[in-house]
């Protein structure tokens, strides 16, 4: 569940601001006379909430709930914020990414205060750092946690045996221990010429290897500007475009069409995978990608890519029976029911050593254990945090990737281009 | 008469009374003299009572947001946090000494000048063409509107397959089939403003081409068959009668091209594979409007994306009337 932006150029070039006025036109749910509620639950992705929700229509005879999904978190992330700050038009309940977090709970007073609802005792239910990521400035309870992001890698099994490579996940993860040894898998990959790439684009790469190095990559939580002074963000920047200087790129820009047809035509052999990203490949590759795919451990150490929040906002109608719904989801039950329905991983730390979770294969992937992959991470995890300019900051990270990538700009070129980017959006520059 | 008291209802009926056929009376007369300049008053401020709706309506929704611009430029201003405070002219000084804007601008220019000549020049050829007695001219005049006409989504399909990357593209698959080397339509600065310039052409050349088609017929057969007595050759005849009758045509083109590209988007919007409002990686193709789009909705920075869409007002009206300017040295041909 993270940034789908298939076509969002093209959307947003369409729809522009229409569509935010038209999303602000079918304002949140209502009440009518017979006391029946209508709830709006806003998502994004694919959150695995079906079955979820229809088991709390049963449990609230007088509640519906209307699900309004966008699949791309770009385009949504900015509805939602048109509508918080038009003061109408958000659900009733609205997932918030985790990367935009910062951005939404800087504006404590257009969300409900869960502490004030019982919220507090719902500590335990939730890893301490995502239950702290909820959170406001201020010790507000903004947000309750959905899902996590642990990652696992991704390996195309026919272009592996093609180019002689082990295909046992097991056996594939020995072959890289760390970054340095993915690096060399992909050098004897290339040497094999199967006529496709090692990584689809440096971009995602990026992004899991500073999600190990874990802390604040971009701003601190002061909200000030701290690529320069932390020196894994420059780290990782330097790991991935070792890939691109290594040849290894196929330089198809992330979620565009062409790298959507290369994960369809096998075109490229690697692609990190948080848990969300299973459905995403499934969902592109089809019928035919079924058996195609299997999941490896990550090089390195575990590290966090995305994951969500339920928030309910000020702005709502029907607040009560809102916290009750958001609530119902994430609960160790609705975590575990999103689980089976879209692999979506439970940052409830009970929910992820259930035997649901860790037993869990995936026929699609090769039977690949990918409860036991995801779960064996979750519990040591350390957050990334991202602070309020992140949507735009990464943006400018990679452009500056994949202008490295595609011979436009040296990496250093790309830093100093990223950097100057990265000051203007957050109106430091 | 109690009208008298009344406060005159500017009635527009002139029919009992100002007709002068009664005997004279003074009430009469009053009467009269006040109906004729209820009248007069009629004709002079109806016409304005009738267009005033048109004014109403471009106050609100046209001249208001245009002067509110200007006020929104002079602040720091954030689509959160609203106004934050009085920032004078910094957005402008900013501007002038921003990288950015400036490229933005040399990319608007650029394809402007790559996309508008070619098209006004292919689109007269074109009406020229249609206006000769062909074959079938109704189907071909019916086709060159049809690129106006398709949805912009199935235009941003089938130009992202033919600009497509070096695997997937349909132009890069047939030059790397006969051994050249594939084209990176969009990180090459200069390849990137032909392919937005041949989707702006398909675009828009059918639409010009049928204006000037309009205007061609109207010019009178008579003296281009007293030209082909005089043994004129054809493309004589064009350069010599139809560019110089269609002045007022072209002029109009002219105007309404340079106002459309200035304010260039869409394309380079739906040609951009990602990152839709940055134009390229480098920036290699974002227009001017683009960055207002990136200014504003990426970034929040809204006193700076009015102060750079004012400048972008007053290029317009500049570039308009250098535009204006050339094009009425056509008369020089005649």
């Amino acid at each position: 569940m993270f940034k789908r932006r298939r076509g969002a150029n093209v959307a947003t070039a369409m729809i522009g601001g229409g569509a935010l006025l038209l999303a602000t036109a079918c304002g949140g749910g209502g009440e009518s006379g017979d006391g029946q509620i209508n709830l709006v639950l806003d998502t994004f992705g694919v959150p695995g909430y079906d079955a979820r929700i229809k088991q709390f229509e049963e449990e609230h005879p007088n509640v519906t709930v209307e699900e309004r999904n966008v699949t791309d978190v770009a385009n949504y992330t900015q509805q939602l914020q048109q509508n918080i700050a038009a003061g109408s038009g958000a659900g009733d309940v609205v997932m918030v990414e985790e990367a935009n977090v910062a951005q939404f709970y800087a504006q404590p007073d257009q969300f409900v205060d869960l502490n004030d609802h019982g919220g507090a005792e719902l500590e335990q239910d939730f890893l301490p750092w995502k239950w702290d990521q909820g959170h406001g400035a201020d010790g507000q309870l903004l947000g309750l946690g959905t899902d996590i992001g642990s990652m696992g890698m991704c390996y195309n099994v026919p272009l592996f045996e093609e180019a002689d490579l082990p295909t046992e996940p097991a056996e594939v993860a020995e072959l890289w221990p760390d970054w340095e040894g993915f690096i060399s898998t992909g050098e004897k990959f290339m040497e094999a010429e199967t006529g496709a790439a090692f990584v689809s684009t440096i971009q995602p790469y990026f992004r899991a290897v500073m999600a190990q190095h874990g802390g604040a990559p971009y701003q601190n939580r002061q909200g000030d500007l701290v690529i320069e002074q932390t020196d894994s963000t420059r780290e990782s920047y330097d790991t991935v475009t070792a890939m691109a200087d290594a040849g290894l790129s196929a330089s198809l820009p992330i979620w565009s069409e062409e790298w959507n047809a290369g994960i369809q035509s096998n075109s490229f052999a690697t692609l990190p995978c948080p848990a969300w990203m299973l459905g995403h490949i499934e969902s592109t590759a089809g019928d035919e990608g079924n058996g195609q795919w299997n999941v490896a451990d990550v090089p390195g150490e575990g590290g966090n890519w995305g994951g969500s929040f339920l928030s309910v906002p000020a702005q709502g109608e029907n607040q009560e029976m809102a916290i009750e719904l958001a609530k119902f989801l994430t609960s160790k039950e609705g975590q575990l029911s999103a689980w089976e329905e879209a692999n979506v991983l439970p940052s409830n730390p009970e929910a992820l050593q259930d035997p649901k979770v860790t037993e869990f294969t995936r026929p699609y992937f090769n039977d690949a254990p990918v409860g036991e992959i995801y779960s064996e991470t979750a519990l040591e995890l350390e957050p990334v945090y991202y602070g309020p300019d992140t949507q735009a900051i990464d943006d400018a990270f990679r452009a500056a990737l994949e202008s490295v990538e595609q011979g436009q700009a040296s990496p250093d070129e790309g830093w100093n281009t990223a950097l100057e980017e990265v000051k203007r959006a957050t109106g430091e520059g | 008469m109690t009208s008298v008291q009344h406060g005159a209802p500017p009635s527009p009926s002139r029919g009992a009374d100002g007709t002068g056929t009664r005997p004279p009376d003074p009430r009469e007369r009053a009467r009269a003299r006040r109906s004729q300049m209820l009248s007069r008053l009629d004709i002079r401020t109806s016409p304005y009572l009738f267009i005033a709706p048109f004014f109403l309506l471009f106050g609100v929704f046209g001249l208001f947001p245009l002067l509110y611009t200007v006020w929104v430029s002079l602040h720091d201003w954030s689509l959160i946090g609203g106004n934050e405070g009085f920032a004078g002219l910094d957005n402008y000084v900013r501007l002038v000494g921003d990288e950015k804007f400036w490229n933005a601008l040399y990319n608007t220019l650029g394809i402007f000048v790559i996309a508008v000549i070619p098209q006004l020049l292919l689109a007269l050829l074109l009406a020229d063409t249609l206006n000769r007695r062909i074959r079938f001219a109704n189907v071909f005049r019916m086709t060159l509107i049809l690129p106006y006409i398709t949805s912009i989504a199935a235009l941003a399909i089938v130009f992202s397959t033919v600009f497509g990357g070096e695997q997937f593209g349909l132009i890069n698959q047939m030059l790397t089939a006969i051994g050249l080397d594939p084209i990176a339509w969009r990180g090459d600065r200069y390849w990137s403003w032909t392919a937005i310039a041949v989707m702006i052409d398909w675009r828009w050349t059918g639409y010009n081409a049928l204006i000037y088609l309009a205007a061609m017929q109207s010019i009178p057969k008579d003296v281009y068959e007293a030209a082909d007595l005089d043994g004129a050759s054809r493309m004589r005849q064009f350069v010599q009668i139809t560019i110089p009758l269609l002045r007022p045509t072209i002029i109009f083109t002219v105007i309404i091209s340079t106002i459309g590209q200035m304010q260039l988007f869409t394309e380079p919007t739906i040609f951009a594979a990602s990152l839709g409002y940055a134009g390229g990686n480098q920036g290699q193709f974002q227009t001017v409007m683009m960055l207002v789009f990136q200014e504003t909705f990426n970034y929040q920075n809204f006193g700076y994306a009015a102060a750079v869409s004012w400048v972008l007002f007053l290029l317009v009206v500049f570039m308009g009337l250098i535009n204006v300017w050339l094009t009425s040295r056509i008369r020089g041909a005649q």
